[in-house]
């Protein structure tokens, strides 16, 4: 039973991760109408910009600043530069512009910091674990992460749904013309929305750094699964991505860590094991081709 | 006649004398890995292998190393060598990184009669049936590294493992390689993915099984977000991990600090090494770079001086094909880890041994070599080989 819960926890942390990624990228499409695939890229600059500051400065606390300064900043840069002159081009001419940025990205920080992972430590406040029910120690880092994860989730809601500028966002994910129609500065809509995606990245890329490998080429690696969540959860929607990437980290956890053990009932054990791995990680792209054949929006979208 | 004009002919005439000069350095190309989290294992091959190119000589004989990057893609690396067999022609070969890749290049490089030596990936197939005489490897048969894990977990008293490696070719020799060697019983096998980045519902699993010790294969990255949340987890405390050198070298244990002590690892090499061409290897390597040694940078090295000593005997000359291969058998040369053979099927027979992660007394963790496991220890696939 512990372990049963240990794997729930480890499930929603793995979703809120995503959900700090796909947020940023679920606005930037639905109301955009951008398929920015230099969102992971952004991650990347998060991390290395905050593990960079808190190493020279030896305080971890100090990198959060740095990390969602130097991310915020270069999604603004981005938008500003490159993405604000594809808004009224196809979706092929922009994943080959942001791809473009992908090489560029990985070339620059691979010029400056160099190919060797980054050594990030752990403030000593986080480090260790606690228990949380008799038997069931998790580490303090990941429930910091749920905190940290879910804090945002309501901090977006209420942007969201309370003030006008949220208004206008939502407005804008539904019918982008007629909110330009109304005088509304829609440029500087897009540009406040492009950077408050990239501050959130930022973050998730900065957090995951005691975690993972701060290396080049880290956002590639969770950015298509920031999309499945996207897909599935609605693209503009950020409610649908919140819940979508609940679902997906704990569809994803689960699999992982009961598909081998159940086929192993049934089968025998190596081939179990590999079976079970093979279907493990195909689990949340069949989970996206079942919610596109039943919803083709996204769970949370209406058909229209 | 313009500016332009005059400056075309100048440059027609120069490259029309060019080619008469005799000298023309021999040319070595390098395939491997450059971009991507992988890129410092490529990066490392390369500048070990340049380490070795004194004045651009190699054996007394001047070089040329012309390197590309295949970008971890097999089919960029079979582009790559057919440009260099053909526009280029190129006959000395090395620097593949990633087994998949030499999978799709060597066969076409040794098929044209030129000359591969590899600095690192040795999958089982090329081993064996499909050894080839053109085909040499100065690292270790990709099983190795993780037959002496399994030895040294044996070595270790431990009766009960519980191992992971990712779900591939490499991933699934690693954990056939470690249990010839481990003669215990296995508590639990897991195939994690290769993009994952969250090991925690696998962590849980090894936690529930309770077995005596952890065998795991990651290289690269993956190794590093492994190792931190192993041992956020708390488990580094409870159980102990044996792991081979793609686990642990000396860029992951910088990455990783204080949170790898006391792992145990094996190794063909390590830099506190006690032997002349070591001790030369890592002053000349600490003097041009300023970044923490692998065990990859070693094996460029080493990948070099075996060409170098084939081309001082043949003084440079390619033409006579049997007379170079001849003199690369012999391995004529002082490898960084000691002693150093070919077997039958032109792979390492060498000995193999244990480190272990140290708090060292700078406070930095380091590999400290604590013991032998395996002694001229070969391949299991020579036996298949008929050349």
């Amino acid at each position: 039973m512990t372990l049963f819960l240990e794997q729930m926890l480890n499930g929603v942390q793995f979703g809120v991760m995503l959900f700090l990624l796909a947020a940023g990228l679920t606005l930037i499409f639905g109301i955009m109408g951008v398929i920015n695939l230099a969102h992971g890229s952004i991650y990347m600059i998060g991390a290395y910009a905050g593990t960079w500051v808190a190493a020279e400065t030896g305080s971890f606390w100090l990198g959060i600043p740095a990390a969602l300064a130097a991310a915020a900043i270069s999604g603004v840069a981005i938008e500003f530069l490159v993405v604000r002159r594809l808004y009224q081009r196809d979706h092929l001419d922009q994943v080959l512009a942001t791809f473009g940025l992908i090489l560029i990205f990985n070339q620059t920080i691979t010029i400056l910091f160099g190919r060797q992972p980054l050594f990030v430590s752990m403030p000593a406040l986080l480090d260790g674990s606690v228990e949380l029910l008799p038997g069931l120690f998790y580490p303090i880092y990941r429930l910091a992460i749920i905190a940290v994860g879910l804090l945002v989730a309501v901090g977006l809601y209420l942007l969201i749904n309370k003030t006008r500028i949220g208004m206008l966002v939502r407005a804008g994910s539904t019918n982008r013309e007629m909110v330009r129609a109304l005088g509304v500065d829609i440029r500087l809509l897009y540009t406040l929305v492009f950077g408050l995606g990239a501050l959130l990245a930022g973050l998730a890329g900065f957090m995951a750094g005691p975690i993972l490998a701060v290396q080049v080429g880290m956002g590639e690696q969770i950015l298509i699964t920031t999309f499945v969540v996207v897909v599935i959860g609605g693209v503009g929607s950020i409610r649908g991505a919140f819940f979508a990437s609940l679902i997906l980290g704990i569809v994803d956890t689960g699999l992982r860590a009961y598909l081998p053990g159940l086929l192993r009932q049934v089968m025998v054990g190596p081939e179990a094991d590999a079976l079970g791995a093979g279907i493990s990680s195909m689990g949340i792209y069949l989970l996206m081709a079942i919610v596109l054949l039943i919803r083709p929006k996204g769970l949370f979208i209406r058909n229209s | 006649m313009n500016l332009r004009k005059a400056f075309l002919a100048a440059s027609v005439a120069a490259l029309a004398t060019f080619p008469a000069f005799a000298a023309d350095p021999v040319k070595i190309g390098m395939i491997t890995t450059l971009s991507g989290p992988a890129g410092y294992l490529g990066q490392d091959i390369r500048d070990g292998f340049m380490l070795a190119m004194e004045d651009g000589k190699l054996g007394g004989v001047p070089v040329e190393l012309v390197v590309e990057d295949d970008g971890l893609k097999p089919g960029q690396g079979k582009q790559i060598a057919e440009r260099f067999l053909g526009e280029e022609g190129i006959k000395l070969f090395t620097g593949i990184v990633f087994s998949n890749v030499a999978g799709a290049t060597v066969p076409d490089i040794v098929d044209n009669d030129a000359f591969y030596v590899s600095p690192n990936a040795a999958p089982s197939n090329m081993a064996g049936k499909e050894c080839n005489q053109n085909y040499f490897v100065v690292s270790w048969q990709n099983d190795s590294l993780h037959e002496s894990a399994g030895q040294n977990a044996t070595n270790l008293g431990y009766k009960k493992a519980f191992v992971l490696a990712p779900n591939y070719q490499a991933g699934k020799d690693a954990i056939a390689g470690f249990k010839r060697y481990f003669k215990g019983e296995i508590a639990g096998e897991i195939y994690t993915r290769l993009d994952q980045t969250d090991f925690a519902a696998e962590l849980a699993q090894v936690r529930a099984a309770k077995p005596d010790v952890v065998f795991q294969f990651h290289p690269g990255g993956l190794g590093i977000t492994f190792l931190r949340q192993y041992e956020q987890a708390g488990l580094m405390k409870e159980i102990p991990m044996v792991v081979a050198e793609p686990s642990m070298d000396g860029v992951t244990l910088a990455a990783v600090g204080d949170a790898a002590i006391g792992l145990n690892v094996t190794s063909h090499w390590n830099s506190d090494f006690d032997n002349a061409a070591n001790k030369k290897f890592m002053e000349d390597w600490n003097k041009a770079y300023n970044r923490p040694v692998t065990y990859y940078a070693s094996q460029g090295y080493d990948a070099a001086l075996a060409y170098a000593s084939a081309l001082k005997a043949t003084s440079g000359s390619l033409d006579d094909a049997d007379a170079f291969r001849a003199a690369l058998r012999k391995a004529n040369f002082e490898s960084v880890r000691g002693k150093f053979a070919f077997g039958t099927n032109q792979h390492p027979v060498q000995d193999w041994y244990a480190l272990k992660v140290e708090k060292g007394e700078d406070g930095k963790p380091f590999l400290k070599t604590v013991g032998d496991i395996l002694k001229d220890h070969g391949d299991a696939y020579a036996a298949d080989c008929k050349m």
